[in-house]
């Protein structure tokens, strides 16, 4: 038997690594198993989480695994009775979290050991790229590909053969594919997810298309803050070159191909491509005017082709079960599957990979088990910075690039990010627009001064000091903004006060008209005051509070003088008799 | 040559960075990352110096290491703190975690306290989002915290370091 534990790096931040220190401590050497590691299977919320093994058979799924467990777990294995960890084995209504997907980039996750190569040939690691160099000549590889439907997973949706295609047709002596993986969406982390649990796939979904464009270099532009994805891809592309699938003539062949590793130093706007390559030439990752395109003149002015993570991880997948097969999947002008990180106030958060053509009601509640708490569910945010907020009433909008884009939000890079009741919808349009403000890289006067701009105003309008006219000056300012900036990142920074304006226009109002926040979010439009009736005088909430806002005589209903509280909530959550209200 | 007064930085620690990748100024950022692993920030006569060895002026160094977040151009504290503001935390109340850790050590985003323990820094996603709201410290993720859960960890941390 094998015990494997998933040791990605949500696992580890949930207690993974304790958990197998804990196992570790208590082997003697006599034990009937031996002790493995495997990456994120996606289901996040039950964290951290030990697969068993019996040869190739998953035996058990314990999860929420503690230290604590650790003896428990050995006893089970070595005397295979699982009553000793019936409270952790998973549950079917869980198992089902895994049970509704269709994996295709997340096909080895979670399941391989990241960290061996012949795990992943023992898959069917190599065998596409095998394939492609001894049976295809690269327009045919490019031709599977259209056939598929591929098209770009980081957001924009472009397809993936026309961009092949194009770098194909430029000539030049030097080629370079570039992997984005500078996955800088706030609440996405499918590409850190896939790196982490599956590199060899990566790499060999990359090599397929260094061969289709005839490029001879390969480079990967990590995220800086994805230390487990950098260290497990190093390893992988050592092992890579070592059983000669990178370097002079691979698998004997005459097609010969490098790969290393960038890691980025934290710049959301390096996520657009022509930025990208102007920080891989070690500048400030300002994006460049397009044309010429990266197809003509990219990397140190070469033909470039820059694809997203999770469209490389496809790759394989397409060469060695047909194109065809996965442009069966999905709807008329989005093929294949996509993977969402599905995070914010939702009951099973996790990574969820799904046909295209599904509908948002199915994922936040077939797969994610609806919201957390059961409160009311409010909005789901799709695209992160560049996408927007998608109501109840759209929940049956099905997953496909043209009809999400046709709500005002966009299908993304994959973050799927759920809010409730209790989410202000201007607070949420003010934290992307601070977000996108800080990120401008300052180029284009629009995006730069722009965003500050629509920053102050929303900042105004959640601290009770909206104006009459503001919505309008937002939507002023929104388009201007589109219309004005040259890259993705400022053509899109409206979109999130864009559709929350188009879905939540009463929360706008009620901010600026009546001075309230329907959600009792922004703190500076909340009243507290306590109800006579219920309040016995007990004076703890005035001794609580540190403005000294509270005054009453023991045993006598209190007041909270509104002049002096700064609404920090103690006396509130000290309250035994729930006599503090807010509004 | 850098004219900044006060000790010098010791250059070379860098010679064997410089040597791997000091022949294209395109491994500038990869050369500005292993400097700060070195030094722990980027010192002034640092950047000077990378500048006269690779062969770019000051300003297109400073230029670089202003624009990136990762960059820090002053001395951190003994534990960076790391809290995250991606989305999923933002919904997740994010911001009162980050507050209660400001009001508990004193310090802004950005700043290192007196004692030269803690280094504050509100980042972007860390992509724990499962976790939310989650803060780093020195690379260790604590998630699903409270305000209060929050400012226990950094008690902790200052009982072990007998502060």
């Amino acid at each position: 038997m094998r015990i494997v534990i998933g040791e990605g790096s949500c696992g580890v931040a949930a207690g993974a690594a304790k958990v197998r220190s804990a196992i570790e401590s208590l082997l003697n050497g006599s034990e009937k198993f031996t002790l493995g590691s495997t990456g994120c299977n996606g289901m996040c919320y039950l964290e951290p989480i030990i697969d068993i093994y019996d040869g190739k058979e998953l035996v058990k799924r314990l999860v929420k695994v503690s230290p604590d467990d650790a003896e428990n777990i050995i006893k089970a294995v070595n005397e295979n009775d699982f009553s000793y960890v019936e409270n952790i084995v998973i549950t079917p209504e869980d198992e089902e979290f895994l049970n509704r997907q269709t994996r295709i980039a997340l096909r080895h996750c979670g399941l391989i050991d990241p960290e061996s190569i012949d795990d992943y040939r023992n898959t069917d690691g190599y065998q596409a790229l095998e394939k492609v160099l001894k049976t295809m000549t690269p327009e045919q590889v490019i031709e599977e590909i259209k056939i598929s439907g591929l098209a770009g997973r980081g957001g924009a949706g472009f397809p993936t053969w026309f961009k092949w295609n194009a770098a194909r047709q430029s000539v030049s002596e030097t080629k370079y594919l570039i992997c984005n993986a500078d996955e800088g969406d706030p609440g996405a982390f499918m590409d850190r997810a896939l790196i982490e649990s599956d590199p060899h796939s990566l790499i060999e979904g990359m090599l397929i298309g260094a061969y289709a464009i005839g490029a001879s270099e390969m480079i990967v532009y990590v995220r800086a803050e994805y230390p487990l994805a950098i260290i497990h891809l190093e390893k992988a592309i050592e092992q890579a070159k070592a059983a000669n699938l990178l370097g002079k003539n691979i698998l004997g062949t005459d097609f010969s191909c490098e790969m290393r590793i960038k890691a980025g130093a934290g710049a959301f706007v390096c996520g657009e491509e022509t930025a990208l390559i102007e920080s891989l030439e070690g500048k400030r990752g300002m994006p460049r005017l397009k044309p010429p395109f990266p197809a003509q003149k990219g990397y140190m002015d070469e033909p470039s082709n820059i694809n997203n993570v999770e469209t490389f991880a496809n790759v394989a997948w397409i060469l060695n079960n047909g194109g065809e097969a996965f442009a069966a999947m999905g709807t008329e002008n989005s093929k294949g599957t996509k993977v969402f990180a599905l995070t914010g106030k939702i009951k099973k958060g996790g990574l969820v990979e799904i046909p295209m053509g599904k509908t948002l009601r199915d994922v936040i509640y077939g797969i994610g088990a609806g919201i957390r708490d059961d409160k009311k569910f409010k909005a789901v945010q799709m695209g992160g910075p560049s996408g927007g907020c998608i109501p109840e009433e759209l929940l049956d909008t099905v997953i496909d690039y043209k009809a999400l884009a046709a709500t005002g939000a966009i299908m993304g890079s994959g973050g799927m990010v759920v809010m409730d009741e209790s989410t202000c919808m201007v607070g949420m349009a003010k934290f992307f627009l601070d977000f996108t403000a800080l990120e401008s890289c300052g180029k284009c006067v629009h995006c730069r001064i722009g965003t500050e701009r629509m920053q102050e105003i929303l900042t105004r309008i959640v601290k009770g000091e909206g104006k009459e006219g503001d919505i309008e000056l937002l939507e002023e300012l929104c388009e201007a903004i589109k219309d004005g900036a040259l890259c993705g990142l400022g053509q899109t920074a409206p979109n999130p006060v864009l559709t929350t304006i188009r879905y939540f226009r009463n929360e706008y109002e009620a901010h600026i008209n009546d001075k309230k926040c329907p959600a009792k979010e922004c703190v500076d439009l909340l009243t507290y005051s306590i109800d006579k009736d219920k309040c016995i005088g007990c004076t703890l909430c005035s001794k609580k509070c540190p403005a000294n806002a509270i005054t009453g005589e023991l045993k006598k209903p209190h007041e909270i003088n509104p002049e002096l509280c700064i609404r920090c909530d103690q006396c509130r959550k000290s309250c035994r008799f729930g006599a503090i209200s807010v509004e | 040559m850098c004219k900044c007064q006060g000790p010098k930085s010791d250059f070379s620690l860098l010679e064997p960075v410089l040597a791997k990748y000091g022949d294209s100024s395109s491994n500038l950022i990869t050369i500005l990352q292993k400097a700060q692993d070195i030094y722990g920030y980027l010192p002034k006569d640092v950047m000077y110096y990378i500048a006269e060895k690779i062969g770019v002026t000051p300003a297109d160094i400073v230029g670089v290491a202003t624009f990136y977040s990762q960059f820090r151009l002053t001395p951190i504290g003994k534990y960076l703190i790391m809290s995250c503001q991606g989305t999923a935390c933002h919904v997740n109340g994010s911001e009162r975690v980050s507050a209660a850790i400001s009001e508990y050590l004193g310090i802004g985003n950005g700043e290192t306290t007196e004692d030269g323990l803690f280094t504050l820094e509100n980042v972007a996603c860390l992509g724990c989002c499962s976790l939310a709201p989650v803060i780093m410290i020195n690379g260790e993720a604590y998630g699903n915290l409270t305000p209060d859960s929050a400012v226990s960890v950094l008690k902790e941390i200052r009982e072990k370091e007998g502060k």
